[in-house]
């Protein structure tokens, strides 16, 4: 049945086309049916590899994703060694009868919400930078 | 009200069963609908890669909310306070791995497996054999654990129902959603039980703040002043915003590095799941994908900050020695009993048909999950060498597939029924850790990385997380909790500390011990498509 059709009470969307996988002895392939060797020819992968464009690609993506990580990862291991081995410490009252270990408990979801849209932010300019660089390359 | 509840759980099991049923049609609709439309691999295995970004994640949270957390750490911060908070804290932060390492990458390089990725540089069949085995391992785990729960949840708030019965219909079901409706029929039902369970949360955590008049310091002030019956039948005062109750050094010396253990686990595990990963390949391209994550992270978080509340309201409303059946303290029960205090009947009803339809999705991701492994890892890519035989081969084994994962399920979840299966999602996520993580992260960012690397690291995560959680205190204990009476031989009973540094110790000395020039020289192909998106599989037209 065509999604076009007006009885057709479809309340998911369109999901595939019937024909997306290669019969036997179809020549072209789908793309999406290539294998990693049947593309090496799809793009001149070097190329784009040596290119200045790219390289500073992978670098300002480095330049964030390294010291995000390395930092979540340091804010999220000090909450249970803070908690496992300096109770003193964190059941000190932070305010309003609150502990340190909750506030530092509850900031960990703050800060993983920040860093997402930190990350998102930072992504949308690698996006702008790939595409340009892929336009250099399409024509 | 301890002593009441029992007769109105067997009074009110028929309104809840009324609306699973009602979720059970409405997810039935979605999977007819789907069945016509998930034809090719592509539509059955990645929903025609035309999920979009809010829709996947959802499914993504829905995926992950199992309901061993909704139930399970609402129980455990009821009983213990702020230590299970940090189950909460460790679930959403683990996203952060998704999100910056894993999800983008992989999205462009693979089609619908993890070990796409692995496969694109490597050499596909020794890599691929193994990582379907870690997929089928992880998979098959998780999911009998969340059977037997369903079985055990059903006997406490469905007297009528029998554990087999519960069990062998969510089995039924799950088969249904995966063998006919594929990845998108599973999505669907993905997204409406994580509508509902927001939903659920939402309004229970509402009541909790309005018991307490929406005066925080007064909900916190309760919460630090908790009574608790101690061993010889007096009642203490805890204060349940301390952490220490379970993983304390005073209560055991071994906690404060079970406690870090369990959250290298969790950050690193959720990186590997392979029912979270192939989500990634539903949706049309990288930069979807990254919406996805940053959509589920709002809701799982949001999610487990309510699951305090729950937990919190639980001990502060109830007491901890009023959430018993039976006569018996039962944690997992927290949840649905706050429920029936604060919202009655109908609202009990809805909270317990919420937690089986969380069951019920879980296990149907999962089952997806380890068909699509088992046939495009194993049967196309491994024994056929990658090429299909008839066409929609691919597809037909993935649907045998999940019929037969979903009948083993069903009859190991019906024997194991007396056994405590809890360490089964422990050592899920030490796996996912262990052995999948570090593979994928070398795979994607080390150009020297090999074959005999990848198949180091995927068996040695996979054997060292499995031996350490044997011989830990969850299987080998004297007080006849665990399977097996005995001493344990290792301290911890989460083995990510251990086992997360040999997976990538195991995965790199191999590398280092071999050379393989044909990895290396495609290594630069991948980059460029890594981070450019460039030959990733789009969206499939029509």
């Amino acid at each position: 049945m065509p999604p076009s059709d007006p009885h057709n009470r479809d309340l998911t969307p369109e999901s595939a086309a019937p024909t997306d996988i290669a019969p036997l002895g179809r020549d072209t392939v789908p793309a999406h049916e290539r294998t990693a060797d049947e593309e090496k020819a799809m793009a001149d992968w070097d190329a784009i590899a040596a290119d200045p464009d790219f390289k500073s690609l992978l670098a300002s993506k480095a330049r964030f994703i390294v010291p995000a990580t390395v930092f979540f990862l340091a804010y999220y291991l000090a909450l249970p060694i803070l908690v496992g081995w300096f109770p003193n410490l964190m059941t000190k009252e932070a305010f309003g009868g609150l502990n340190w270990a909750y506030v530092f408990a509850f900031s960990q979801f703050i800060m993983a919400w920040v860093v997402a849209f930190l990350y998102v932010a930072a992504a949308a300019g690698w996006d702008k930078q790939a595409a340009a660089l892929l336009a250099k390359f399409r024509k | 009200m301890s002593s009441t509840l029992p007769l109105a759980v067997a009074q009110q099991s028929h309104t809840a069963l009324f609306m699973f049923m009602a979720f059970v049609a409405a997810t039935l609709v979605i999977t007819y609908f789907s069945a016509r439309k998930s034809s090719g691999s592509a539509g059955y295995f990645a929903a025609g890669r035309r999920i979009t970004g809010w829709q996947n994640g959802l499914a993504v949270a829905g995926d992950y909310m199992s309901a061993a957390s909704f139930l399970g750490i609402a129980g455990m911060i009821a009983f213990k306070g702020y230590d299970g908070f940090m189950y909460s804290v460790g679930f959403l932060v683990a996203y952060l791995t998704v999100l910056l390492i894993v999800a983008e990458p992989l999205r462009n390089a693979g089609k619908y497996t993890m070990a796409d990725v692995l496969a694109y540089r490597l050499s596909p069949r020794p890599v691929r054999a193994l990582a379907s085995l870690s997929t089928l391992t992880v998979s098959t785990f998780y999911m009998i654990a969340q059977m037997v729960g369903a079985g055990a949840l059903v006997k406490l708030l469905l007297p009528g129902v029998s554990y087999e019965v519960a069990v062998a219909g969510v089995g039924v079901l799950m088969i249904v959603y995966v063998v006919f409706g594929g990845m998108l029929a599973t999505t669907w039902v993905q997204i409406i039980k994580a509508v509902l369970l927001m939903c659920g949360t939402l309004f229970l955590s509402v009541l909790v703040l309005k018991h307490f008049n929406f005066d925080i310091s007064k909900f916190f002030d309760a919460i630090s002043h908790v009574p608790v019956k101690s061993a010889d039948g007096t009642v203490v005062t805890k204060d349940f915003l301390q952490p220490g109750l379970v993983y304390g050094a005073a209560v055991n010396p071994w906690g404060p590095l079970d406690l870090i253990s369990l959250g290298l686990a969790l950050i690193g595990g959720t990186a590997g799941l392979p029912h979270i990963l192939i989500r990634f390949y539903t949706v049309p391209d990288a930069k979807t994908a990254r919406v996805s994550v940053v959509w589920a992270m709002l809701i799982i978080g949001a999610f487990y900050i309510m699951t305090t509340f729950l937990g919190f309201g639980a001990a502060t409303i109830l007491t901890p020695e009023n959430i018993v059946v039976g006569g018996k303290p039962t944690d997992n029960m927290a949840a649905p009993l706050l429920a029936h205090f604060l919202g009655g009947e109908v609202f009990f009803a809805f909270i317990s048909a919420v937690a089986f339809a969380t069951i019920l999705a879980v296990v149907a991701g999962l089952t997806i999950s380890a068909s699509t492994s088992f046939a495009h890892d194993f049967y196309s890519n491994v024994l056929h060498h990658g090429k299909e035989t008839k066409p929609g081969e691919e597809v037909l084994v993935a649907r045998i597939t999940a019929f037969v994962v979903g009948a083993i399920a069903i009859f190991l979840a019906i024997k194991l029924q007396t056994v405590n299966v809890a360490f089964l999602v422990g050592l899920a996520f030490a796996v996912a850790a262990s052995a999948n993580l570090p593979v994928i992260v070398l795979s994607i960012f080390w150009r020297r990385f090999n074959t005999a690397g990848a198949v180091t690291g995927l068996a040695v995560g996979l054997v060292a997380s499995i031996v350490l959680i044997i011989i830990s205190p969850s299987v080998m204990s004297l007080d006849g909790k665990g399977l097996i009476n005995a001493t344990p031989l290792f301290p911890l009973k989460n083995p990510g500390i251990v086992s997360i540094p040999l997976g990538f110790l195991a995965a790199i000395i191999a590398t280092l011990c071999t050379r393989e020039p044909a990895a290396e020289a495609r290594f630069t192909e991948m980059e460029v498509r890594a981070n450019t998106g460039l030959g990733a599989e789009k969206a499939v037209s029509h």
